[in-house]
């Protein structure tokens, strides 16, 4: 069962929580942007170059023994975090960007053909449609779109009508980042799988949010990013299925990635190190652990619960707001019955643009724009959102100062 | 005359009586916003549109006596009231004036945060093509 969380002792773990922006407390709302980062990550990649820093895996020196036993500690947090069946089934990338294209460019390179059809939703991050396109194009392949209704919840209906044999792929996004939907990835895959397809998981909003179990989901592929996650930036997870990762080429060539290199011939390393070319990004994935084992001594349940809240304290403010003398003036844009806790809105009869750098002089930082989404952007029929996305280490006082200043924009 | 710098010195000026306040800054901007010529429709195109990722100018520039006329307009209101005091400070100057000189009002009254890297801003790039216009017209009057 979800505990309450002491929030000022987890608040109290982040630095850059305390500090003045504009002359006000900062009220951090752009947590589906990147998350901060708790005291553990910042002193993990001190102590890193402080202690620890040596190449890994090739070395026969102390120190590069133990940067390779904590890199490959991190694999393992992961494997446990996602319940992969083997840690070598996670490969680290930069980010989910990375991990997207790295199977749309050995995949898809291998495995699409002319007339094959790969499925992604209207609710997709560019991140996970401009690889498709690439890779499609590229093969004379076809993408297709699974549409949404006002909510922005997938047609599943519209779904079904689209898998056939001619269905490779089906590039999802788990949870929306601009509108805060979670989709039936489950339902998504058993369908998928139904016809033969593979099945590649954006999983860069939900795995902050929601409890991530590859094997019961029974994806074909995972991405991650860690600086969503509460760790630093420019690591990330690629989870594949032994199988597809043995059977996909090397994404780059490089070091690490080869067994044996003669100038004939090079063969290649096992799975995850055949698509780890070149030094990886070994300080930030040892600190990438900490940021798991944050959570995990949290629990994401709490996690869940907490933020929830704020979500529903957000929702319903907004809702205040809208009743008479300003009637309907805030239009909340993602009113999905499964969503995490993001909630899009603009203001009618002003900019978002506007109401960002306003809410940013009372200390607020929130996101606005399209959010790197403009199809579903153009679909909603908006040219960009205010977005206020909260984090475990969030107050419903700040949502309270946040409303409050919602209200004097649309009194203005 | 006016120079471009004593322009800017002026509005520095303005802007100190509102020792820092970020809020009362933006609301000052937008009622500045408000005191841009409205620009006629026909000229809002395409062409004459300069893209940031969020905000959006329209600059439709003019070179008459030797003197570089501008009109702007923005979709948003913050960005209306820069565009504004850019129209104040490089309309009807020379060329040459324009390209010898320095923005230093921006980071003045406290708005540096909307210049920079930030791709958000149509404003930023209006910076670029209005000089961009300059050396054009420099070019076309020597």
């Amino acid at each position: 069962m979800a505990q309450k969380l002491d929030i000022i002792s987890i608040r109290n773990q982040f630095p850059i929580l305390h500090q003045e922006v504009n002359g006000k407390p900062l009220i951090y709302f752009d947590n589906a942007a990147t998350t901060q980062k708790p005291q553990s990550v910042i002193d993990a990649l001190v102590k890193y170059y402080s202690h620890d820093n040596a190449n890994i895996h090739r070395a026969a020196h102390t120190l590069a023994a133990r940067s390779t036993d904590m890199f490959e500690d991190t694999r393992k947090t992961i494997q446990t975090f996602i319940n992969a069946n083997e840690a070598e089934e996670c490969i680290f990338t930069k980010g989910v960007t990375e991990s997207i294209n790295l199977v749309a460019q050995t995949w898809g390179r291998k495995f699409l053909n002319a007339g094959d059809e790969v499925i992604i939703t209207t609710m997709e991050h560019h991140s996970n449609i401009v690889p498709w396109q690439m890779i499609c194009e590229e093969k004379g392949a076809i993408l297709k779109v699974i549409p949404i209704n006002n909510a922005g919840e997938l047609l599943m209906d519209e779904y079904d009508k689209m898998l056939s044999s001619k269905t490779k792929m089906v590039a999802c996004v788990w949870v929306s980042n601009a509108l805060g939907t979670i989709n039936p990835v489950k339902e998504i895959i058993e369908k998928a799988h139904a016809v033969g397809a593979k099945v590649l998981l954006d999983g860069a909003q939900a795995c902050s949010h929601l409890e991530v179990d590859v094997q019961d989901l029974n994806c074909d592929f995972l991405a991650i990013s860690s600086h969503k996650l509460y760790g630093p930036t420019g690591v990330g997870v690629l989870y594949g299925k032994r199988e597809l990762l043995e059977a996909m080429p090397p994404y780059q060539g490089g070091g690490e990635m080869i067994k044996e290199v003669s100038f004939d011939k090079t063969t290649y390393n096992e799975i995850p190190y055949k698509f780890e070319a070149g030094t990886p990004n070994i300080g930030d994935v040892i600190a990438f652990k900490y940021a798991i084992d944050f959570i995990n001594e949290i629990g994401k349940e709490n996690i869940a619960k907490h933020e929830n809240e704020l979500l529903k304290h957000c929702i319903d403010g907004l809702e205040q707001i809208n009743k008479s003398p300003n009637h309907q003036i805030i239009q909340l844009i993602g009113t999905a019955k499964e969503k995490v806790s993001v909630q899009s809105f603009i203001i009618n009869g002003m900019h978002h643009f506007d109401a960002g750098l306003m809410l940013d002089a009372k200390g607020i930082a929130v996101r606005t724009g399209h959010h790197c989404t403009q199809p579903l952007m153009n679909y909603l029929g908006v040219d960009g959102t205010i977005r206020a996305s909260f984090s475990v280490y969030n107050t419903l006082a700040e949502v309270d100062v946040f409303l409050e200043s919602v209200r004097k924009l649309v009194k203005r | 005359m006016k120079t471009i710098t004593d322009i800017q010195n002026e509005i520095i000026e303005n802007f100190e009586l509102f020792d820092g306040d970020m809020e009362s800054i933006l609301f000052y901007l937008m009622d500045l916003g408000k005191k841009l010529p409205a620009m006629p429709e026909v000229h809002k195109t395409e062409d004459y549109l300069v893209k940031g990722c969020q905000s959006k100018v329209w600059l439709f520039p003019t070179f008459v006596d030797g003197k570089v006329c501008l009109e702007a307009d923005s979709n948003t209101e913050i960005t209306k009231g820069l565009v504004y005091l850019l129209v104040t400070i490089w309309g009807n100057q020379t060329p040459n004036d324009i390209l010898n000189s320095e923005l230093f009002f921006i980071e003045k009254i406290g708005m540096s945060h909307m210049i920079g890297s930030q791709r958000s801003n149509g404003f930023v790039s209006m910076i670029k093509q209005i000089k961009l216009y300059a050396l054009a017209y420099k070019s076309t009057n020597n």
